[in-house]
């Protein structure tokens, strides 16, 4: 039971890309992505079982960010589906290629061809159009595929994305059913602006990114920022830590938190004191009113 | 381990979460690929495939840590340093608390208090994880008072230690002694200082608490544990008992609940129905047919939207529920033509201004609590009276567009009900709905006089935690 046996019936896939927990979060350290043990475990397991990963969280925390690394550590390609309100078949799974067809049948008018071959031919793969969650599982290289705010569909749609999900195959009515050759990795990825529906949960692993804690914080701003102290990027940690505990509208993100940084760097500010603090408020917080208050709060103390 | 698992499920639902078939099959797979020593590890594996809503994940963890306490490695390392098993661990610990007079045995257990306090205030300082262990360790042996088989909570042993600890003038000590090392510090920096102690501090109460959950797990077994300390999901903590930790969790919540609310109101707005034919467009669109109506056009779809009276309690039992009702209605207020809110205990006050002038909606609730004018006499619930001044001051507002909503346990300290004014309100306006935060069956008894009122509402509903506030908004925009 505590050792991993390589011959797990699980999604039979030869190749598995992580050797362990352990061993994702330090490639992951390597590509510049910091991440905690349940974010490399969930990624490990995901490798392991087979499995889509629906990734949640407040915004800007690194969510995308994550599908991005692991395509990079594990030399795969990003196929990448943006979700919108409207997003239908046509634009997420496959076309058929209604100009090239036409031209097909247009060209052999008069030759005297049967019916029935132009059928067949004109459905054939020439003149499919794959979208990507199409192209992610044709596809012989290997593939990351990110689902990015899925949260923003409607709920029909998603339906959609279930049969992929499950079993990595689509159905295309005229070709029969395409299956995948190769397990690709799949993460979706939710603001959670809405409930998604039981159905899509209960195919994926489940791993919410939440605001880091503040030694893994400093160390991200340590990693991302070049040139930057050991002591400003503690400072910085420990500030934002502060702000988030204030109830404000929009609490600074991880991107927002390096964009001060950086701020701070090209003024080359070594220590933060009040006044700079104040000052450069506006490039961690997006509201007026957020700022106001935090600038009240960290101003007059007690 | 299947059964170990399929234990752990049962008490998982029995907790309250949804977990399906397939998922306990997952979590049966995941598990195989994590080792079972990595006590962390095999918690994300079973929370990545078992848990899907990060609200639940407090829920969760409860649950994991009773279940696999007395069987995950943890819980022999830290006692296996001292106590190889639990009986000795008993027989220790009472034999401690007859020294405790005399004075002790050896080690750390022979320290006064006070160089406890010591020992603690330099291990928080100096952040040392280790040693903050085996002082909440050493403080629950001590100050709690565990005794087997004693059928009390988790929560009182955790109250007497942290009360003989004393942990908040521990933290003015440590903010002195670091004044005192680096000389005068900027208000920003004390700040930070405070924090970062502030959380060591959390940090070391969650050890306490922990460590007297093992030793109640070991005392009297999982099962029965898993069933005190079961906590609920923030959406089903009642309105009228939520301490303050859940009262931050249910804040923390609304907002989300609040922006799905809203996508769902404005999608069922959109895409609910088609307006009624419109004549002159699909005629004008027949041209183009050689004039056959061959495509019909409706008009776009207009639904009125309600225009919202508030009038709520905010006295002392009920304040909690009002306020979240206000913040509810507020962050959706835009699913609604026109919002007014009144707060009342024995006077009645209208507050919709304090809304309007600040988007902060806690800063608005903030004012209802300290600026409005709700006490009349004696600042006891008086729903009669408060009814008539409404009426006789805002009566005439009520109109056939709007939908009054009156918040409250109509517990009337016996004075004159004037249910009369609700039976006008219901003649003028739309709907009037009537929500009450206590169980249905407490309505009606004492001096609550619900049913009266409900008379002459469209509905009394009961609304006891956020998941029957939220059903009911959602039918009412």
């Amino acid at each position: 039971m505590t050792t991993t046996d390589a011959g797990v019936p699980s999604a039979g896939t030869a190749t598995q890309r992580f050797d362990s927990v352990q061993g994702v979060r330090t490639a992951l350290r390597d590509v510049q992505y910091l991440a905690d043990e349940g974010i490399a475990g969930v990624a490990y397991l995901a490798d392991r079982l087979g499995k889509p990963v629906l990734v949640e969280g407040p915004a800007g925390t690194g969510k995308t960010q994550l599908a991005k690394s692991i395509a990079e550590i594990t030399g795969s390609r990003l196929i990448r589906l943006q979700c919108y309100e409207g997003l239908d078949e046509s634009r997420a799974l496959y076309e058929w290629n209604y100009k090239k067809q036409l031209l097909r049948i247009q060209t052999e008018r008069g030759e005297g061809e049967d019916w029935t071959e132009i059928k067949d031919d004109i459905f054939s793969d020439e003149f499919l159009l794959t979208r990507p969650l199409l192209e992610a599982i044709t596809a012989t290289d290997p593939v990351v595929l990110l689902i990015d705010e899925v949260d923003r569909v409607e709920v029909e749609t998603e339906a959609l994305l279930l049969e992929i999900l499950s079993d990595y195959q689509v159905s295309i009515p005229e070709l029969g059913t395409i299956t995948a050759t190769q397990i690709p990795l799949v993460f979706l990825t939710s603001n959670n602006t809405r409930e998604l529906s039981e159905a899509l949960k209960r195919r994926c692993l489940y791993l919410h990114v939440d605001y880091p804690q503040l030694d893994r914080e400093k160390e991200i701003v340590l990693a991302k920022v070049p040139d930057i102290t050991e002591q400003l990027a503690d400072q910085v940690a420990r500030i934002v830590r502060s702000i988030r505990q204030l109830d404000l509208k929009k609490s600074p993100s991880v991107s927002e938190t390096l964009d001060w940084a950086r701020t701070l760097m090209l003024l080359n500010i070594d220590t933060i004191d009040e006044q700079t603090a104040k000052e450069t408020l506006n490039v961690l917080l997006k509201y007026q009113t957020d700022i106001a208050k935090a600038a009240k709060e960290l101003s007059v103390d007690e | 381990m299947l059964d170990l698992l399929n234990g752990f499920v049962v008490e998982l639902r029995n907790a309250g979460l949804p977990v399906s078939l397939t998922e306990n099959l997952d979590a049966m797979e995941a598990v195989q690929h994590i080792p079972i020593e990595d006590r962390e590890a095999f918690k994300y594996a079973l929370g990545a495939t078992l848990i899907k809503n990060h609200a639940h994940w407090r829920s969760f963890e409860t649950v994991f840590e009773v279940y696999f306490s007395l069987r995950g490695p943890e819980y022999k390392l830290v006692e296996g340093d001292e106590d190889t098993d639990i009986d000795e661990l008993w027989r220790e610990l009472q034999e401690q608390q007859k020294q405790e007079g005399t004075g002790g045995a050896g080690g750390l257990d022979n320290l006064t208090p006070e160089e406890i306090a010591q020992m603690l205030m330099s291990a928080l300082m100096n952040g040392d994880q280790g040693m903050m262990r085996a002082m909440a360790k050493q403080a629950v042996q001590r100050f709690a008072g565990m005794e087997p088989g004693r059928p009390v909570g988790g929560t009182y042993y955790l109250y007497r230690t942290l009360r003989n600890l004393d942990l908040d003038s521990m933290l003015e000590k440590m903010m002195e002694s670091t004044r005192e090392e680096a000389g005068e510090l900027t208000p920003l920096e004390e700040r930070l200082e405070k924090e970062e102690y502030e959380d060591r501090i959390d940090k070391f109460k969650g050890e306490i608490e922990a460590e007297i959950r093992r030793r109640l797990v070991a005392d009297r077994g999982a099962e029965a544990m898993a069933k005190t300390l079961r906590k609920p999901l923030p959406e089903d903590v009642e309105f009228m008992h939520a301490s303050r930790d859940e009262m931050v969790a249910l804040k923390k919540s609304l907002y989300p609940l609040t922006r799905k609310l809203a996508a769902r109101l404005a999608r069922k707005r959109k895409h609910g129905r088609k307006g009624p034919l419109d004549f002159r467009n699909t005629v004008r669109h027949s041209l183009s047919y050689g004039g056959v109506p061959a495509e019909p056009k409706f008009k776009y779809p207009r639904p009125a939207k309600p225009e919202l009276i508030v009038v709520a309690d905010i006295s002392g039992s009920v304040a909690a529920f009002a306020r979240f009702t206000l913040m509810l209605v507020y962050a959706i207020q835009n699913q609604f033509s026109k919002v007014r809110s009144f707060v009342f205990i024995d006077g009645i006050d209208e507050v919709t201004d304090y809304f309007r002038a600040t988007e902060d909606i806690t800063e608005a609730i903030h004012r209802v609590n300290t600026e409005a004018d709700v006490v009349w006499v004696d600042g006891h619930s008086d729903y009669g009276h408060a009814f008539e001044v409404f009426w006789e001051r805002y009566g005439k507002d009520v109109g056939p567009k709007s939908t009054v909503l009156l918040l409250g346990d109509a517990r009337n300290n016996y004075h004159a009900s004037q249910s009369w004014v609700v039976k006008e309100i219901q003649h003028k306006a739309r709907h009037v709905y009537w929500l009450n935060p206590e169980p249905r069956s407490y309505w009606n008894t004492g001096d609550s006089i619900v049913g009266e009122y409900g008379t002459f509402t469209d509905g009394v509903y009961e609304c006891r935690n956020l998941r029957q506030l939220e059903a009911f908004v959602e039918k009412l925009a």
